[in-house]
Protein backbone atom coordinates (compact mmCIF):
# COMPACT_ATOMS: atom_id res chain seq x y z
CA UNK A 1 0.00 0.00 0.00
CA UNK A 2 2.86 2.22 0.74
CA UNK A 3 4.61 2.19 -2.49
CA UNK A 4 1.11 2.34 -4.29
CA UNK A 5 0.98 5.55 -2.52
CA UNK A 6 4.64 6.68 -3.64
CA UNK A 7 4.01 5.75 -7.08
CA UNK A 8 1.21 7.76 -7.55
CA UNK A 9 2.60 10.66 -5.76
CA UNK A 10 5.86 10.44 -8.02
CA UNK A 11 2.87 10.08 -10.94
CA UNK A 12 1.08 13.71 -9.53
CA UNK A 13 4.70 15.04 -9.46
CA UNK A 14 5.56 14.11 -13.10
CA UNK A 15 2.23 15.24 -14.57
CA UNK A 16 2.56 18.54 -12.44
CA UNK A 17 6.59 19.03 -14.20
CA UNK A 18 5.12 18.41 -17.77
CA UNK A 19 2.30 20.95 -17.09
CA UNK A 20 4.39 23.67 -16.20
CA UNK A 21 4.82 26.46 -19.29
CA UNK A 22 7.99 27.70 -19.37
CA UNK A 23 10.22 24.56 -19.37
CA UNK A 24 13.67 24.65 -20.85
CA UNK A 25 14.29 22.99 -24.13
CA UNK A 26 15.78 19.14 -23.42
CA UNK A 27 18.62 18.32 -25.11
CA UNK A 28 19.96 14.58 -24.90
CA UNK A 29 23.57 14.50 -26.23
CA UNK A 30 26.57 12.59 -25.90
CA UNK A 31 29.41 13.08 -23.00
CA UNK A 32 31.47 13.87 -25.75
CA UNK A 33 30.20 17.14 -26.48
CA UNK A 34 29.23 17.93 -22.88
CA UNK A 35 32.86 16.70 -21.22
CA UNK A 36 35.07 18.81 -24.13
CA UNK A 37 33.63 22.09 -22.96
CA UNK A 38 31.62 22.82 -26.20
CA UNK A 39 27.79 23.09 -25.04
CA UNK A 40 29.04 25.39 -21.88
CA UNK A 41 30.24 27.53 -25.51
CA UNK A 42 27.94 27.33 -27.60
CA UNK A 43 24.66 26.88 -25.14
CA UNK A 44 24.68 30.51 -23.23
CA UNK A 45 25.41 32.16 -26.83
CA UNK A 46 21.95 30.30 -28.36
CA UNK A 47 20.20 31.20 -24.55
CA UNK A 48 21.00 34.85 -24.83
CA UNK A 49 19.83 35.29 -28.15
CA UNK A 50 16.50 33.60 -28.04
CA UNK A 51 15.40 33.39 -24.69
CA UNK A 52 15.40 29.06 -24.43
CA UNK A 53 16.90 27.96 -21.46
CA UNK A 54 18.56 24.39 -22.18
CA UNK A 55 18.73 21.35 -19.64
CA UNK A 56 21.61 18.92 -21.39
CA UNK A 57 21.33 14.86 -20.44
CA UNK A 58 24.87 13.91 -21.10
CA UNK A 59 24.89 10.19 -21.91
CA UNK A 60 26.15 8.09 -24.85
CA UNK A 61 24.61 7.87 -28.03
CA UNK A 62 22.65 4.49 -27.22
CA UNK A 63 21.12 5.77 -24.47
CA UNK A 64 20.45 9.40 -25.43
CA UNK A 65 18.14 7.98 -28.71
CA UNK A 66 16.48 5.76 -26.22
CA UNK A 67 15.65 8.73 -23.55
CA UNK A 68 14.44 10.46 -26.88
CA UNK A 69 12.16 8.06 -27.98
CA UNK A 70 10.43 7.73 -24.71
CA UNK A 71 9.50 11.42 -25.22
CA UNK A 72 12.25 12.20 -22.22
CA UNK A 73 14.06 14.60 -24.53
CA UNK A 74 12.75 17.31 -27.22
CA UNK A 75 16.20 16.94 -29.08
CA UNK A 76 19.41 15.19 -29.51
CA UNK A 77 22.78 15.75 -30.84
CA UNK A 78 24.32 12.22 -31.36
CA UNK A 79 27.27 10.59 -33.15
CA UNK A 80 25.96 7.43 -35.01
CA UNK A 81 24.71 7.65 -38.44
CA UNK A 82 23.52 4.10 -38.40
CA UNK A 83 21.90 4.50 -35.04
CA UNK A 84 20.91 7.83 -36.22
CA UNK A 85 19.11 6.45 -39.75
CA UNK A 86 17.40 3.77 -37.48
CA UNK A 87 16.00 6.58 -35.31
CA UNK A 88 14.44 8.93 -38.08
CA UNK A 89 13.25 5.98 -40.05
CA UNK A 90 11.12 4.35 -37.29
CA UNK A 91 9.55 8.11 -37.04
CA UNK A 92 11.23 9.05 -33.41
CA UNK A 93 13.25 11.50 -35.23
CA UNK A 94 12.08 14.38 -37.96
CA UNK A 95 14.65 16.95 -39.60
CA UNK A 96 18.29 15.65 -39.33
CA UNK A 97 20.80 17.47 -39.89
CA UNK A 98 24.85 17.31 -40.02
CA UNK A 99 26.48 19.79 -37.10
CA UNK A 100 30.05 19.62 -36.93
CA UNK A 101 32.64 16.55 -37.30
CA UNK A 102 35.87 15.33 -35.22
CA UNK A 103 37.68 11.78 -35.73
CA UNK A 104 38.85 9.11 -33.64
CA UNK A 105 42.04 7.72 -33.24
CA UNK A 106 43.55 4.49 -32.30
CA UNK A 107 45.18 4.30 -29.32
CA UNK A 108 47.94 1.34 -27.78
CA UNK A 109 50.44 0.44 -25.64
CA UNK A 110 54.22 2.04 -26.84
CA UNK A 111 55.55 -1.24 -27.25
CA UNK A 112 53.08 -1.93 -29.97
CA UNK A 113 52.80 -5.86 -29.89
CA UNK A 114 50.42 -6.41 -33.25
CA UNK A 115 52.88 -3.26 -34.88
CA UNK A 116 50.06 -1.58 -36.62
CA UNK A 117 52.71 1.73 -35.89
CA UNK A 118 53.16 3.14 -39.83
CA UNK A 119 51.61 3.02 -42.93
CA UNK A 120 48.65 0.80 -42.49
CA UNK A 121 45.55 1.09 -42.96
CA UNK A 122 42.94 1.53 -40.39
CA UNK A 123 41.19 -1.86 -41.19
CA UNK A 124 44.85 -3.51 -41.96
CA UNK A 125 45.48 -2.33 -38.13
CA UNK A 126 42.38 -3.64 -36.44
CA UNK A 127 42.96 -6.66 -38.33
CA UNK A 128 46.32 -7.01 -36.78
CA UNK A 129 45.34 -6.96 -33.69
CA UNK A 130 42.99 -9.44 -33.94
CA UNK A 131 45.34 -11.54 -35.79
CA UNK A 132 47.67 -11.24 -33.05
CA UNK A 133 45.09 -12.03 -30.10
CA UNK A 134 46.70 -8.31 -28.49
CA UNK A 135 44.61 -6.86 -25.69
CA UNK A 136 41.47 -4.66 -27.10
CA UNK A 137 38.87 -2.51 -24.85
CA UNK A 138 35.96 -1.83 -26.16
CA UNK A 139 33.63 0.25 -24.77
CA UNK A 140 31.01 -2.04 -25.14
CA UNK A 141 27.82 0.52 -23.66
CA UNK A 142 26.68 1.09 -27.06
CA UNK A 143 27.85 4.68 -27.42
CA UNK A 144 29.38 6.30 -30.43
CA UNK A 145 32.18 5.18 -30.32
CA UNK A 146 31.36 1.85 -29.60
CA UNK A 147 29.06 1.47 -32.31
CA UNK A 148 32.22 2.65 -34.67
CA UNK A 149 34.72 0.37 -33.50
CA UNK A 150 32.11 -2.55 -34.09
CA UNK A 151 31.30 -1.51 -37.98
CA UNK A 152 35.21 -1.05 -38.12
CA UNK A 153 35.85 -4.68 -36.77
CA UNK A 154 32.96 -5.95 -39.28
CA UNK A 155 34.66 -4.12 -42.45
CA UNK A 156 37.82 -5.59 -41.46
CA UNK A 157 36.31 -8.80 -41.87
CA UNK A 158 36.29 -10.08 -38.45
CA UNK A 159 33.24 -11.68 -37.29
CA UNK A 160 34.44 -13.40 -33.99
CA UNK A 161 36.08 -11.38 -31.31
CA UNK A 162 37.75 -13.65 -28.86
CA UNK A 163 39.05 -13.16 -25.16
CA UNK A 164 41.55 -10.55 -25.88
CA UNK A 165 38.78 -8.20 -27.06
CA UNK A 166 37.19 -7.00 -23.33
CA UNK A 167 34.53 -5.32 -23.80
CA UNK A 168 34.29 -2.76 -20.39
CA UNK A 169 30.43 -1.35 -20.39
CA UNK A 170 32.21 2.02 -19.42
CA UNK A 171 32.74 5.38 -20.38
CA UNK A 172 35.89 6.93 -22.52
CA UNK A 173 38.16 7.80 -19.80
CA UNK A 174 37.88 4.86 -17.94
CA UNK A 175 38.55 2.87 -20.88
CA UNK A 176 41.60 4.81 -21.48
CA UNK A 177 43.00 4.16 -17.72
CA UNK A 178 42.18 0.52 -18.47
CA UNK A 179 44.07 0.21 -21.66
CA UNK A 180 46.70 1.84 -19.77
CA UNK A 181 46.84 -0.46 -17.19
CA UNK A 182 46.66 -3.49 -19.26
CA UNK A 183 48.88 -2.54 -22.38
CA UNK A 184 45.80 -2.18 -24.53
CA UNK A 185 44.57 -0.96 -27.28
CA UNK A 186 41.46 0.77 -27.83
CA UNK A 187 39.61 3.45 -29.94
CA UNK A 188 38.87 6.90 -28.49
CA UNK A 189 37.38 10.34 -29.85
CA UNK A 190 40.38 12.68 -29.88
CA UNK A 191 38.77 15.32 -27.25
CA UNK A 192 39.29 12.66 -24.98
CA UNK A 193 42.56 11.40 -25.85
CA UNK A 194 43.96 15.11 -25.37
CA UNK A 195 42.35 15.55 -21.89
CA UNK A 196 44.09 12.30 -20.66
CA UNK A 197 46.80 11.63 -22.85
CA UNK A 198 49.19 13.29 -20.15
CA UNK A 199 48.02 10.58 -17.85
CA UNK A 200 48.98 7.61 -19.85
CA UNK A 201 51.42 5.77 -21.60
CA UNK A 202 49.66 4.96 -24.72
CA UNK A 203 50.56 6.43 -28.00
CA UNK A 204 48.35 7.21 -31.16
CA UNK A 205 49.09 4.07 -33.29
CA UNK A 206 46.46 5.23 -36.65
CA UNK A 207 45.08 7.89 -37.34
CA UNK A 208 43.53 10.46 -39.78
CA UNK A 209 41.65 7.36 -42.04
CA UNK A 210 38.31 8.16 -43.58
CA UNK A 211 37.15 5.45 -42.05
CA UNK A 212 37.83 7.41 -38.74
CA UNK A 213 35.63 10.04 -39.55
CA UNK A 214 33.39 11.12 -36.86
CA UNK A 215 30.08 13.11 -38.03
CA UNK A 216 27.72 14.86 -35.09
CA UNK A 217 24.00 15.09 -36.16
CA UNK A 218 21.08 16.79 -34.87
CA UNK A 219 17.57 15.67 -34.61
CA UNK A 220 14.33 17.04 -33.50
CA UNK A 221 12.11 14.28 -31.27
CA UNK A 222 8.91 14.08 -33.87
CA UNK A 223 5.73 15.80 -31.98
CA UNK A 224 3.64 13.37 -32.96
CA UNK A 225 4.64 11.01 -30.62
CA UNK A 226 4.23 12.38 -27.36
CA UNK A 227 2.36 15.82 -26.80
CA UNK A 228 4.67 17.71 -24.51
CA UNK A 229 7.40 17.72 -26.97
CA UNK A 230 8.92 21.05 -27.45
CA UNK A 231 8.90 21.25 -31.49
CA UNK A 232 9.44 24.65 -32.21
CA UNK A 233 12.15 25.48 -29.69
CA UNK A 234 14.34 22.33 -30.89
CA UNK A 235 13.74 23.51 -34.46
CA UNK A 236 15.19 26.91 -33.56
CA UNK A 237 18.16 25.06 -31.73
CA UNK A 238 18.66 23.50 -34.85
CA UNK A 239 18.51 26.26 -37.03
CA UNK A 240 20.88 28.17 -35.01
CA UNK A 241 23.69 25.58 -34.42
CA UNK A 242 23.37 25.22 -38.29
CA UNK A 243 22.92 29.00 -39.25
CA UNK A 244 26.51 30.84 -40.33
CA UNK A 245 26.82 31.98 -36.78
CA UNK A 246 26.30 28.84 -34.58
CA UNK A 247 29.10 26.76 -37.12
CA UNK A 248 31.41 29.55 -36.89
CA UNK A 249 31.06 29.44 -32.92
CA UNK A 250 32.16 25.41 -33.46
CA UNK A 251 35.08 26.23 -35.41
CA UNK A 252 36.14 29.05 -33.11
CA UNK A 253 36.27 26.23 -30.32
CA UNK A 254 39.58 25.32 -29.28
CA UNK A 255 40.71 23.56 -25.95
CA UNK A 256 44.71 24.27 -25.30
CA UNK A 257 44.76 25.54 -28.88
CA UNK A 258 43.67 22.53 -30.65
CA UNK A 259 40.28 22.33 -32.33
CA UNK A 260 38.01 19.70 -31.69
CA UNK A 261 35.48 20.05 -33.54
CA UNK A 262 34.99 21.40 -37.55
CA UNK A 263 31.01 22.59 -38.76
CA UNK A 264 29.62 20.35 -41.63
CA UNK A 265 26.71 22.15 -41.76
CA UNK A 266 28.48 24.77 -44.17
CA UNK A 267 31.59 23.38 -44.81
CA UNK A 268 34.05 26.69 -45.65
CA UNK A 269 32.48 29.17 -42.71
CA UNK A 270 33.67 32.66 -43.25
CA UNK A 271 34.99 33.90 -39.73
CA UNK A 272 33.57 37.05 -39.16
CA UNK A 273 35.53 40.32 -37.08
CA UNK B 1 10.61 -4.92 -28.38
CA UNK B 2 10.18 -1.93 -26.28
CA UNK B 3 9.74 0.25 -29.64
CA UNK B 4 6.41 -1.72 -30.31
CA UNK B 5 3.89 0.83 -28.64
CA UNK B 6 5.14 4.44 -30.24
CA UNK B 7 2.74 4.48 -33.05
CA UNK B 8 0.14 5.35 -30.49
CA UNK B 9 0.55 8.90 -29.34
CA UNK B 10 0.35 7.80 -25.55
CA UNK B 11 1.05 10.05 -22.92
CA UNK B 12 4.49 9.67 -20.87
CA UNK B 13 3.18 8.38 -17.94
CA UNK B 14 1.32 5.64 -19.44
CA UNK B 15 4.11 5.13 -22.03
CA UNK B 16 6.77 4.25 -19.00
CA UNK B 17 4.08 1.83 -17.02
CA UNK B 18 3.76 0.06 -20.58
CA UNK B 19 7.57 0.00 -21.35
CA UNK B 20 8.36 -1.27 -18.11
CA UNK B 21 6.09 -4.27 -18.46
CA UNK B 22 7.23 -5.39 -21.51
CA UNK B 23 10.75 -5.21 -19.80
CA UNK B 24 9.63 -7.14 -17.06
CA UNK B 25 7.88 -9.76 -19.59
CA UNK B 26 11.22 -9.61 -21.84
CA UNK B 27 13.22 -10.49 -18.52
CA UNK B 28 11.42 -13.55 -17.92
CA UNK B 29 12.27 -14.85 -21.42
CA UNK B 30 16.21 -14.05 -20.51
CA UNK B 31 16.08 -15.89 -17.39
CA UNK B 32 14.24 -19.04 -19.21
CA UNK B 33 15.76 -18.90 -22.65
CA UNK B 34 19.15 -19.64 -20.77
CA UNK B 35 20.56 -16.59 -22.30
CA UNK B 36 24.80 -17.70 -21.63
CA UNK B 37 25.62 -14.11 -20.99
CA UNK B 38 23.02 -13.37 -18.22
CA UNK B 39 23.92 -16.52 -16.37
CA UNK B 40 27.74 -15.93 -16.97
CA UNK B 41 27.12 -12.83 -15.22
CA UNK B 42 24.68 -14.59 -12.15
CA UNK B 43 27.19 -17.61 -11.41
CA UNK B 44 30.26 -15.14 -11.67
CA UNK B 45 28.33 -12.95 -8.86
CA UNK B 46 28.17 -15.99 -6.93
CA UNK B 47 30.98 -17.17 -7.43
CA UNK B 48 33.71 -14.18 -6.11
CA UNK B 49 30.90 -13.35 -3.25
CA UNK B 50 30.59 -16.87 -2.03
CA UNK B 51 34.72 -17.06 -2.45
CA UNK B 52 34.89 -14.03 -0.09
CA UNK B 53 32.63 -14.87 2.97
CA UNK B 54 34.05 -18.46 2.60
CA UNK B 55 37.56 -16.89 3.04
CA UNK B 56 36.45 -14.35 5.64
CA UNK B 57 34.21 -16.56 7.73
CA UNK B 58 36.96 -18.48 9.26
CA UNK B 59 39.20 -15.84 10.50
CA UNK B 60 37.02 -13.77 11.14
CA UNK B 61 35.23 -15.72 13.58
CA UNK B 62 38.57 -16.74 15.17
CA UNK B 63 39.19 -12.91 15.61
CA UNK B 64 35.74 -12.24 17.00
CA UNK B 65 36.61 -14.79 19.43
CA UNK B 66 39.55 -13.33 20.53
CA UNK B 67 38.02 -10.18 21.20
CA UNK B 68 35.36 -11.00 23.43
CA UNK B 69 36.82 -14.11 25.45
CA UNK B 70 40.44 -12.78 26.14
CA UNK B 71 42.14 -9.65 27.72
CA UNK B 72 45.30 -8.08 25.61
CA UNK B 73 46.43 -4.65 25.28
CA UNK B 74 44.60 -2.42 22.50
CA UNK B 75 41.68 -4.85 22.29
CA UNK B 76 38.91 -2.24 22.80
CA UNK B 77 41.20 -0.03 19.92
CA UNK B 78 40.71 -2.96 17.72
CA UNK B 79 36.96 -3.31 18.30
CA UNK B 80 36.00 0.37 17.78
CA UNK B 81 38.38 -0.14 14.91
CA UNK B 82 36.12 -2.75 13.33
CA UNK B 83 33.09 -1.30 13.62
CA UNK B 84 34.34 1.74 12.19
CA UNK B 85 35.24 -0.17 8.94
CA UNK B 86 31.83 -1.63 8.92
CA UNK B 87 30.10 1.23 7.23
CA UNK B 88 33.93 2.36 5.22
CA UNK B 89 31.72 3.20 1.91
CA UNK B 90 32.64 0.15 -0.48
CA UNK B 91 34.06 2.76 -3.22
CA UNK B 92 37.16 3.57 -0.75
CA UNK B 93 37.84 0.27 -0.46
CA UNK B 94 37.88 0.03 -4.30
CA UNK B 95 40.19 3.11 -4.63
CA UNK B 96 42.69 2.40 -2.27
CA UNK B 97 42.76 -1.80 -3.69
CA UNK B 98 43.08 0.02 -7.55
CA UNK B 99 46.06 2.16 -6.47
CA UNK B 100 47.78 -1.16 -4.38
CA UNK B 101 47.31 -3.01 -7.75
CA UNK B 102 47.97 -0.84 -10.25
CA UNK B 103 50.49 -1.35 -12.65
CA UNK B 104 52.21 1.85 -11.13
CA UNK B 105 51.38 0.77 -7.79
CA UNK B 106 53.20 -1.56 -5.22
CA UNK B 107 51.65 -4.27 -6.16
CA UNK B 108 51.46 -3.84 -9.92
CA UNK B 109 53.54 -6.75 -10.82
CA UNK B 110 51.03 -9.26 -9.54
CA UNK B 111 48.60 -8.02 -12.42
CA UNK B 112 45.17 -8.54 -10.53
CA UNK B 113 43.90 -5.22 -11.19
CA UNK B 114 40.67 -6.11 -13.74
CA UNK B 115 40.48 -9.98 -12.61
CA UNK B 116 37.90 -11.54 -10.56
CA UNK B 117 40.36 -11.94 -8.23
CA UNK B 118 40.71 -8.55 -7.11
CA UNK B 119 36.99 -8.58 -6.37
CA UNK B 120 36.72 -11.61 -4.74
CA UNK B 121 39.66 -9.50 -2.24
CA UNK B 122 38.00 -6.42 -2.44
CA UNK B 123 34.74 -8.16 -1.22
CA UNK B 124 36.78 -10.00 1.51
CA UNK B 125 38.01 -6.53 3.31
CA UNK B 126 34.01 -5.51 2.78
CA UNK B 127 32.80 -7.93 4.64
CA UNK B 128 35.31 -8.81 7.12
CA UNK B 129 34.76 -5.81 9.73
CA UNK B 130 30.91 -6.64 9.72
CA UNK B 131 31.47 -10.68 10.22
CA UNK B 132 34.00 -9.40 12.83
CA UNK B 133 31.86 -6.90 14.79
CA UNK B 134 28.63 -8.96 14.45
CA UNK B 135 30.14 -12.07 15.12
CA UNK B 136 32.25 -10.32 18.14
CA UNK B 137 28.90 -9.47 19.63
CA UNK B 138 27.24 -12.52 19.59
CA UNK B 139 30.24 -14.40 21.19
CA UNK B 140 30.00 -11.20 23.87
CA UNK B 141 26.42 -12.15 24.89
CA UNK B 142 27.37 -15.92 25.30
CA UNK B 143 27.10 -17.67 28.45
CA UNK B 144 30.67 -17.83 29.40
CA UNK B 145 30.24 -20.83 31.11
CA UNK B 146 29.40 -23.17 27.67
CA UNK B 147 33.13 -22.62 27.12
CA UNK B 148 34.32 -23.17 30.77
CA UNK B 149 32.32 -26.44 31.11
CA UNK B 150 33.78 -27.53 27.87
CA UNK B 151 37.43 -26.98 29.07
CA UNK B 152 36.97 -28.42 32.38
CA UNK B 153 35.44 -31.58 30.79
CA UNK B 154 38.60 -31.90 28.96
CA UNK B 155 37.91 -30.57 25.58
CA UNK B 156 40.81 -29.26 23.35
CA UNK B 157 40.15 -25.53 23.36
CA UNK B 158 39.78 -26.03 19.30
CA UNK B 159 37.06 -28.66 20.25
CA UNK B 160 35.46 -26.21 22.84
CA UNK B 161 35.53 -23.42 20.09
CA UNK B 162 33.37 -25.31 17.72
CA UNK B 163 30.49 -26.19 21.12
CA UNK B 164 30.90 -22.85 21.75
CA UNK B 165 30.23 -21.80 17.83
CA UNK B 166 27.19 -24.47 17.89
CA UNK B 167 26.08 -22.81 20.97
CA UNK B 168 25.66 -19.35 19.47
CA UNK B 169 24.49 -20.65 15.89
CA UNK B 170 21.68 -18.27 15.39
CA UNK B 171 23.44 -15.35 15.58
CA UNK B 172 26.59 -16.55 14.06
CA UNK B 173 24.67 -17.35 10.55
CA UNK B 174 22.80 -13.84 10.92
CA UNK B 175 26.50 -12.28 10.73
CA UNK B 176 27.10 -14.49 7.75
CA UNK B 177 23.84 -13.71 6.17
CA UNK B 178 24.39 -10.37 6.84
CA UNK B 179 27.95 -10.09 5.43
CA UNK B 180 26.96 -11.98 1.92
CA UNK B 181 24.26 -9.71 1.50
CA UNK B 182 26.40 -6.78 1.98
CA UNK B 183 28.74 -7.57 -0.77
CA UNK B 184 26.49 -9.44 -3.27
CA UNK B 185 24.94 -6.62 -4.07
CA UNK B 186 28.20 -4.41 -3.63
CA UNK B 187 28.91 -2.28 -7.21
CA UNK B 188 31.40 0.44 -6.20
CA UNK B 189 34.63 -1.64 -5.66
CA UNK B 190 33.59 -3.90 -7.55
CA UNK B 191 33.06 -1.50 -10.69
CA UNK B 192 36.51 -0.09 -9.92
CA UNK B 193 39.06 -3.09 -9.35
CA UNK B 194 36.36 -5.83 -11.55
CA UNK B 195 36.36 -3.33 -14.61
CA UNK B 196 32.70 -4.85 -15.68
CA UNK B 197 34.23 -6.86 -18.26
CA UNK B 198 31.74 -8.98 -20.60
CA UNK B 199 32.34 -12.78 -19.68
CA UNK B 200 35.40 -11.88 -17.49
CA UNK B 201 34.54 -9.88 -14.38
CA UNK B 202 30.68 -8.02 -15.40
CA UNK B 203 28.77 -9.43 -11.78
CA UNK B 204 24.88 -8.70 -11.44
CA UNK B 205 25.58 -5.02 -10.03
CA UNK B 206 27.46 -3.77 -12.77
CA UNK B 207 25.92 -5.17 -15.05
CA UNK B 208 22.19 -3.65 -13.72
CA UNK B 209 24.08 -0.24 -13.79
CA UNK B 210 25.34 -0.71 -17.69
CA UNK B 211 22.31 -1.89 -18.93
CA UNK B 212 20.57 0.91 -17.34
CA UNK B 213 22.71 3.60 -19.17
CA UNK B 214 22.37 1.58 -22.27
CA UNK B 215 18.65 2.14 -21.68
CA UNK B 216 18.10 -1.53 -21.79
CA UNK B 217 16.19 -1.86 -18.67
CA UNK B 218 14.98 -5.54 -19.83
CA UNK B 219 18.21 -7.39 -18.60
CA UNK B 220 18.75 -5.20 -15.26
CA UNK B 221 15.22 -6.15 -14.88
CA UNK B 222 16.02 -9.51 -15.32
CA UNK B 223 19.44 -9.40 -12.65
CA UNK B 224 17.32 -7.46 -9.97
CA UNK B 225 14.70 -10.27 -9.99
CA UNK B 226 17.59 -12.94 -9.24
CA UNK B 227 18.86 -10.65 -6.64
CA UNK B 228 16.08 -9.62 -4.87
CA UNK B 229 14.73 -13.96 -5.30
CA UNK B 230 18.11 -14.96 -3.67
CA UNK B 231 17.68 -12.12 -0.85
CA UNK B 232 14.31 -13.49 0.33
CA UNK B 233 15.33 -17.11 0.41
CA UNK B 234 18.19 -16.07 1.85
CA UNK B 235 16.24 -14.41 4.47
CA UNK B 236 13.24 -17.16 4.48
CA UNK B 237 15.72 -19.90 5.52
CA UNK B 238 17.13 -17.71 8.53
CA UNK B 239 13.99 -17.45 9.87
CA UNK B 240 13.12 -20.64 9.14
CA UNK B 241 16.14 -22.03 10.91
CA UNK B 242 15.58 -19.43 13.72
CA UNK B 243 12.14 -20.01 14.30
CA UNK B 244 13.09 -23.87 14.90
CA UNK B 245 15.76 -22.67 17.34
CA UNK B 246 12.97 -21.15 19.34
CA UNK B 247 10.83 -23.54 19.81
CA UNK B 248 13.68 -26.28 20.92
CA UNK B 249 14.94 -23.78 23.46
Amino acid sequence: MKTSVIFSALLCLLISITASANEPLRLATTTSTENSGLLAKLLPKFTQQTGISIDVIAVGTGKALQIARSGDADVVIVHSRQAENIFVAEGFGVNRRDVMENDFVLVGPANDPAAINGKNSTLKAFSKIARTHSIFISRGDHSGTHKKEHSLWQHAGINTLGHWHKSIGQGMGKALLMANELNAYTLTDRGTWLAYKDKLSLKILNEGGILLKNPYGIIAVNPALHKDIQYLKAMRLIAWLTSPAGQQEIDQFNKNGQQLFYPTAIKDVISSE
Amino acid sequence: MVNSSFTQPLLKTSFRVNEINQASVAAFQLLISGNSEIWHIISLSFGVSLTAILIATPIALIVSFFLAFFQFPLRRALISLFNTFMSVPAVIIGLTLYLLLSRSGPLGNLGLLFTSKAMVIGQILLCFPLLVAMAHSSFQAADRRAWETAITLGAKPWRAFFTLMYELRFGLIAAVVAGFGRIIAEIGCSMMVGGNILNATRNIPTAIALETSKGEFAQGIALGMVLLILSLGLNAGVSIFQGRGELQA
